[in-house]
């Protein structure tokens, strides 16, 4: 059905509307529209593209399943559950079922060893992690203001903490050359140059577990950060989105368990949003969490909940889940080595390519370095090589710059949201790519020796300029030609 | 024991701080006051009896009996095939058939007379969000939207709080049945503008909450030509659309369009729920219309924020396609709500009080002027003091409706059992009788 357009209608959009602060045109998502005009799939499309771009986690969901099955009472439209239907159907409290909050509390208890302990009464429904920091950038921050991110970071905070609340994010620069760990002369420097501009810092946005670099942060590192925003008396929100979704070392150390160390730590500071988006895989129930030390903002969060509440079914059947304690402990452990399996098996695979990662113990995903594959050390070249990957490679993966990141030639590479046929035959394409760069550069290498001679031999006066030049780390590092192949 | 003392850090918003959420209303506080003291016809008979909440109770058992015939629902949810996808299946374009169960449930309710094309269906955690959201795709921060009065409390937060959009009244009084104007509407333009504020839209609730009732024709297209005519949206909040006593009395926005062959119809949004007609405000389940593509395209990406469980969408798809369970349950549930207003309004008009008279919705909207001390908003709340302190029941003021005129109250009647109603009915029954004896 069309309807007359108006052109000069147009303008009757506001300002947000208008804008493109939902984010879609970043380099993000035009991987995932590769993926949806042509999915892989192993029997009727297997040399479509591998979606490796999405941080999901499948491994786990056969249990979920099981207990579902297991436990019809949970579901209000089964027949043993059918005489929950018209309390839950009714239930629209802000507050949330208090068995829900309960279970919450309980699940990211556990996922933190027991060392921390959660209030209920201080646990707020949000629609999904995405709502939840739309939420709290809307409760601690002021339209202009800025949160300080550490980069690299998920590319959506961009939209769910800027683009209604107008609040802006400003990078704290990470880098490889310490892995990317965050520094306090990286906080300073950030936050000077904010003052400079004239910019209100309200507080620092981190996510650990990291998503894109699938590293958790040290004591030391977290210290660093509660010290630096009690000296600015500023926010810290935490996104803990992946606490439970650890492996490879004993324990998670969330920055909650930190915040009785120092008597000049302010609790009322400390934010952590959540969602069982990743470490339950269920995106699609949207449940997200806000976990406030700070009373006040607790109550203005709730209040906001009401523009993305948890649907009471899905609250009704996660609290049974929730509050099974031999479920969630065996849940969280199984998480935990499926993780740490695929994990080994992906980067043991493509260590035989001489391709590495950084070194990471938590995640859905693997900050894998390509910089050897980069025609210059750009941007551009890195989103070059990154349609080679998505057109040639046939896998859908996220460029660094997407995420911010200040070096050219990183890309996050999810590994949990496919079978393990799927991840071998991605491993496949990534060894066959890797093969293929390793010998047209060599031919290209013995092209450039032979080209050598003859251009030496034209420029015997300028002998030591054109020497030098040849031997720069410019010209030595390989080149891709796929990348001038490419269409 | 130490206390610690911090330096005052950076305050929290002005969003955070304002008192735009509305909540000390005397709307929420009476909702306080049941809570804290709720009637049950054994444990506490003298409680607080709860008539401030627009539920919808009386038609549960049609969905229960449908989930129960239909296991087959169950399953779908649950399992053998598809639960994967459907745990994974965060898409804000929503599940397919969801959409299309919806456009499917809307077109029963308006009798057919209109189509709906699923594919301008925006799914929303409930018709809260889709109306925060329509302002935050119509308006800037300090533009205004026309609203008009009484309105549902809860526009204020839901229009305002997090938008810093303004809402200028359209004043409505009892002189010609609080209906909408065209001199009303020009008057809270030029208020607008005097004040210099844009206005970027009209939002009206048809049927009308708290009035209970449906607007007529010559209204709908009074409004539609003003907001052709001044260059703005038209937000129509149609939530009780399926809780009009009779579906011929029921004219939905749609269908005027579709009579004008769509001409300027992007400016035009409906809202709906599921909370209202169907009693499931549990699931959060809200949906936008727009005959604009841009809004549609905005609004679904700015649904990121607040989409419908995915397994909520699974488990109504099948009962809102099945036409044949729609078609009787928007009948069923029609006839029983006419049933309990008309028995409401016996009972109050037998023990002296009016009512508007109303054709639509959860309520009544009752007329206690001649009770009144003095014809002011203070005088109208002492009113609703003693009602909520003596009479033990919880009804809404018609001032925390915006309501011009001192006086009016909103009664909901359909979110207690028949027993509970007949309770709270013989409540006003003896305080009437003995304020005729003093």
């Amino acid at each position: 059905m069309g309807y007359q357009s108006v052109s000069e209608n147009s303008h009757l959009l506001s300002r947000i509307a208008a804008g493109d602060g939902h984010g879609e045109n970043s380099s993000y998502f035009d991987g995932w529209k590769a993926y949806d005009s042509n999915p892989f799939h192993p029997v009727s499309n297997p040399g479509g593209v591998i979606q490796m771009g999405l941080a999901e986690n499948l491994l786990c969901l056969d249990l979920i399943k099981e207990w579902i099955k297991e436990h019809p009472e949970a579901s209000i439209c089964t027949e043993e559950g059918l005489n929950y239907f018209e309390a839950v159907a009714n239930f629209q409290d802000y507050h949330g079922l208090p068995s829900f909050r309960q279970a919450l509390a309980r699940f990211m208890g556990k996922a933190r060893g027991g060392r921390v302990s959660f209030n209920p009464d201080s646990i707020v429904m949000s629609g999904g992690g995405t709502g939840a920091q739309e939420t709290l950038a809307f409760c601690l921050a002021d339209p202009g203001d800025a949160f300080l991110v550490p980069t690299p970071y998920y590319p959506a905070f961009d939209r769910d903490f800027c683009w209604r609340t107008g609040v802006r994010l400003l990078p704290i620069n990470c880098f490889s050359s310490n892995n990317f760990k965050l520094t306090k002369a990286a906080l300073e420097s950030a936050y000077e140059t904010a003052r400079k501009n004239n910019i209100g810092v309200k507080g620092v946005l981190m996510t650990n577990p990291s998503n894109p670099l699938g590293t958790t942060m040290d004591r030391d590192t977290l210290k660093t950060l509660l010290t630096f925003v009690n000296q600015k008396r500023i926010h810290l929100v935490c996104d803990e989105v992946f606490s439970g979704s650890v492996f490879n070392q004993a324990d998670f150390l969330s920055v909650c368990e930190l915040l009785d160390e120092e008597p000049s730590y302010d609790k009322s500071l400390i934010h952590i949003a959540y969602s069982l988006s990743k470490d339950l895989g269920l995106p699609g129930f949207r449940v997200g969490v806000i976990y406030s030390y700070n009373d006040t903002v607790v109550k203005c969060a709730r209040r906001m909940s009401s523009f993305g509440l948890v649907s009471s079914q899905t609250q009704h059947l996660l609290s049974h889940m929730l509050n099974d304690d031999d479920f969630t402990s065996k849940y969280l452990a199984e998480n935990k080595r499926r993780l740490h399996t695929r994990h080994e098996e992906f980067t043991s695979g493509l260590e035989k390519f001489g391709i590495n990662c950084l070194p990471s113990t938590a995640g859905l995903f693997v900050w894998m370095d390509l910089r050897q594959f980069l025609k210059e050390n750009t941007e551009n070249a890195e989103l070059k090589l990154w349609r080679v990957i998505i057109d040639d490679v046939k896998l859908n993966v996220s460029p660094g710059s997407s995420f911010r990141c200040t070096e050219p030639g990183w890309f996050r590479v999810c590994f949990a949201n496919m079978d393990d046929a799927t991840m071998h035959v991605a491993l496949k394409r990534i060894g066959d790519f890797a093969d293929k760069v390793k010998d047209e550069t060599t031919q290209l290498q013995q092209k450039k020796r032979f080209n050598k001679k003859l251009r030496l031999s034209f420029c015997r006066i300028n002998d030591g300029g054109i020497t030098q030049h040849l031997m720069s780390p410019h010209l030595q590092s390989p080149r891709s030609p796929l990348v001038k192949a490419s269409h | 024991m130490v206390v610690k003392v911090y330096k005052p850090c950076v305050p929290l918003s002005a969003i955070a701080t304002s008192s735009t959420h509305g909540e000390d209303s005397p709307y929420f506080a009476g909702w306080r006051a049941y809570d804290e003291d709720p009637y049950d016809a054994t444990t506490n008979p003298s409680g607080v009896i709860q008539m401030g909440l627009a539920e919808n109770q009386v038609s549960f058992d049609l969905l229960e009996k449908y989930l129960e015939e239909h296991q087959e629902v169950s399953k779908l949810v649950n399992g053998i095939g598809g639960f994967r996808e459907n745990a994974l299946f965060q898409d804000y374009h929503g599940l397919n058939s969801f959409r299309k169960a919806m456009a499917s449930f809307m077109e029963e309710i308006r009798g057919g007379k209109v189509k709906f094309d699923s594919n301008r269906i925006v799914l929303t955690a409930g018709a809260t969000a889709a109306n925060e959201l329509l302002t935050f795709i119509i308006a800037n921060p300090g533009d205004a939207l026309l609203v008009p009065t009484p309105y549902y409390p809860g526009f204020d937060r839901d229009l305002r709080w997090r938008t810093g959009v303004n809402i200028i009244p359209v004043n409505c009084n009892s002189s010609n049945k609080f209906q909408i104007t065209k001199q009303a509407l020009e008057e809270a333009y030029a208020k607008a503008k005097k004040a210099d504020l844009q206005v970027k839209g009209l939002l009206m609730t048809n049927p009308s909450n708290p009035l209970g009732t449906a607007m007529t024709r010559p209204v709908l297209e009074e409004i539609l030509n003003f907001i052709s005519s001044k260059n703005m949206h038209l937000i129509s909040d149609e939530i009780y659309s399926g809780s009009v006593f009779s579906s011929e009395e029921f004219i939905s926005i749609a269908e005027i369009l579709e009579e004008r062959g769509y001409a300027d119809a992007q400016r035009v949004h409906i809202v709906y729920s599921l909370s209202k007609d169907l009693g499931l405000p549990g699931f959060r389940v809200g949906a936008i219309y727009s005959y604009n593509d841009a809004v549609v395209t905005t609004a679904r990406r700015m649904s990121s924020f607040t989409l419908v469980s995915s397994q909520t969408q699974k488990m109504l798809s099948p009962m809102l396609s099945d036409v044949t369970f729609t078609k009787n349950y928007i009948k069923t549930n029609r006839e029983r709500l006419k049933r309990r207003y008309n028995y409401v309004v016996e009972r109050l008009r037998e023990c002296g009080i009016e009512c508007l008279h109303g054709n639509a919705g959860l309520f009544c909207w009752m007329n206690l002027k001649p009770l009144l001390e003095e014809a002011t908003t203070d005088g109208e709340l002492k009113l609703w003091e003693t009602i909520l302190k003596d009479l033990k029941l919880d009804i809404s003021p018609g001032s925390s409706c915006h309501c011009t005129e001192p006086g009016w109250f909103r009664v909901c009647f359909a979110n207690m059992s028949i027993e509970t109603l007949d309770v709270a009915l013989s409540r006003f029954t003896s305080f009437m009788e003995k304020r005729r004896k003093t």
